[in-house]
């Protein structure tokens, strides 16, 4: 991860670390904290407490989104401190719908100008965000809006398993990882379990992102802790509802920063850090899909 | 003969079971964040165990084992009918109209529906910076019926939103691309409203014990209050068990 890090993402970098609630890549976000990059600006629908962290910790200059909360729980609070009250510096902020996003990566992927949808009509975020720009159909009388692409620099994408080319395999959430990966110059693959190319190859439809537009595959179990991966480690809520008190202090922030982030090497060292306990809770049952044949055409 | 004995409930309670009630019958949610999660997943196990679920994250027919805190628990995805990316679910099931209900929170709202989730006071310099659209944006415009709860108090029931985050009733008509009808029904902790033929809030209906006075003081606007309004049923016990034992033990969602 440090080296990925280091080579990847550069200061003033557009950086995507997608997941929607799902596989969300805090040890990236911690990595890009531990090494002090400056001015990025950070995309992503929701936030999320990746996010907070990373806002909190001074790396970021902009935030591109379109839900800014701690499901569930309330609000980010490092996040709002720079929006109300430019503590301890003003937040740029670009801000869309939930689809708006989607769209944007959707356009960035396919290295097109825009994407039309329908929202936005009657409502005041075009006027908060002149990017968002209603445009007549050039087939009939309809007006809908149009997003542009959104093509960062650097997008992170958590996957369960992946081979050391880069083939990454996701079940689950897809949320829009593929489409920000696509969308992005340099992509970073993360993986709970490095496997061999025939077992992606066993299982093709599963292959959501190709080894081809992937420039660093990184392995790295529990990566998204306090986030889940399907099927391995289950959402730790408890550390989101916790994540209100801390945050909500400037000072009790940055001594969770300084212990949980600073203070450690590197994502292996959090992991054992949360303890036994904490994993043992997180353990989630089981639910095994029945296989099926594809078939061996020879 | 004296009235029942009746479990004593929060009216976060009671807003949580009418919002539950107002499903019946309805096929197809789209569930949003907070408490519409709660009371969707409610009427699933009560009123409307036919209810499809579905959740912005990319869930279609989620059969969630326990009640989810955020709207993309892995709980949503196990057992499930169908698991597909965003642009789909908000393309071809959303935008292309094929959801029955949305369920939406609101911070603010106004007599036309008109919902605010993104600022109080001014866009460049908030006085509270609000979460934002999320998907409220498009599913007010794009479910056949758009549900919403929240809490109600003069300053979430305002004269004018501080910001039109998600539209309600257009006064110069409704957009005919718009494949919903808008903002159906607001269940609040007082009671319950609807929309008259012109796209103004009206009471349908109050929770036991408030009083048109109470909606008076909690409303900042002439709220329109017709000749035949009627009292709500209380949660029953059933409600308030699954509520407290089953869906939300530890009150994430009803402290």
């Amino acid at each position: 991860m440090r080296d990925a890090v280091a080579d990847l993402v550069r200061d003033g970098d557009t950086v995507a670390i997608e997941g929607f609630t799902h596989l969300i890549c805090f040890a990236a976000g911690h990595e890009i904290i531990r090494q002090r990059r400056r001015d990025l600006t950070l995309c992503r629908l929701t936030p999320d407490v990746i996010y907070d962290q990373m806002i909190g910790a001074g790396v970021a200059r902009k935030l591109v989104f379109s839900w800014l909360g701690n499901p569930g729980v309330g609000s980010l609070h490092a996040v709002r401190r720079r929006i109300e009250r430019a503590d301890p510096e003003p937040l740029e902020v670009e801000e869309y719908s939930h689809f708006g996003m989607v769209c944007r990566y959707l356009a960035g992927a396919s290295r097109l100008p825009f994407m039309p949808l329908r929202s936005y009509d009657h409502s005041d975020l075009p006027k908060a965000n002149p990017r968002i720009v209603p445009m007549a159909s050039p087939y009939g009388d309809e007006t809908v809006y149009a997003v542009p692409p959104l093509n960062p620099e650097v997008a992170v994408v958590h996957c369960q398993r992946a081979d050391a080319q880069g083939d990454a395999q996701i079940w689950g959430l897809l949320g829009c990882q593929k489409e920000a990966a696509f969308a992005a110059d340099r992509v970073i693959v993360v993986c709970e379990e490095l496997v061999d190319e025939a077992t992606i190859r066993r299982d093709p439809n599963r292959t959501v992102i190709p080894g081809l537009i992937v420039d660093a595959v990184v392995v790295e179990p529990k990566a998204c802790h306090p986030s889940y991966a399907q099927g391995y480690y289950d959402r730790d809520n408890r550390f989101y509802r916790d994540w209100d008190a801390v945050a909500r202090e400037p000072s009790t922030l940055q001594a969770w920063l300084d212990e949980w982030v600073f203070g450690l090497d590197t994502h292996a060292d959090y992991v054992e850090k949360l303890g036994e306990e904490r994993w043992d809770r997180l353990e989630p049952g089981e639910a095994w899909s029945d296989p099926v044949n594809y078939g061996r055409y020879v | 003969m004296p009235p029942a004995a009746v479990t004593e409930y929060t009216s976060t309670e009671m807003m949580i079971v009418a919002s539950a009630r107002q499903l019946a019958g309805e096929r197809v949610c789209f569930v949003g964040v907070g408490l519409p999660n709660i009371a969707c997943n409610l009427a699933k196990r009560t009123i409307s165990p036919e209810l499809e679920l579905v959740y912005e994250a990319g869930v279609f027919g989620a059969e969630p084992a326990r009640l989810p805190l955020s709207i993309g628990d892995p709980t949503l995805v196990t057992g499930s009918l169908l698991v597909t990316g965003m642009f789909d679910l908000f393309a071809f099931y959303l935008q292309a109209g094929l959801i029955d209900v949305g369920f939406l929170g609101a911070s603010q709202i106004d007599r036309f529906g008109n919902i605010n989730t993104t600022v109080i006071g001014d866009y460049s310099a908030p006085r509270v910076r609000l979460p934002g659209s999320g998907g409220a944006c498009e599913i007010a415009i794009n479910a056949k019926k758009v549900f919403v709860i929240m809490p109600q108090s003069s300053r979430s029931f305002v004269e004018r939103v501080d910001f039109v985050t998600s539209p309600g009733h257009v006064r110069e008509g409704r957009p005919p691309t718009w494949r919903g009808s808008g903002p159906t029904a607001v269940v609040t902790n007082l009671g319950v409203y609807r929309f008259g033929r012109d796209g103004e809030m009206e009471v349908a209906s109050l929770h036991p014990g408030v009083t048109t006075e109470d909606l008076r003081e909690s409303t900042g606007w002439e709220m329109r209050i017709p000749m035949d309004i009627e009292q709500n049923e209380p949660p029953t016990d059933e409600e308030l068990r699954l509520i407290r034992q089953d869906l939300d033990p530890e009150g994430a969602y009803t402290k």
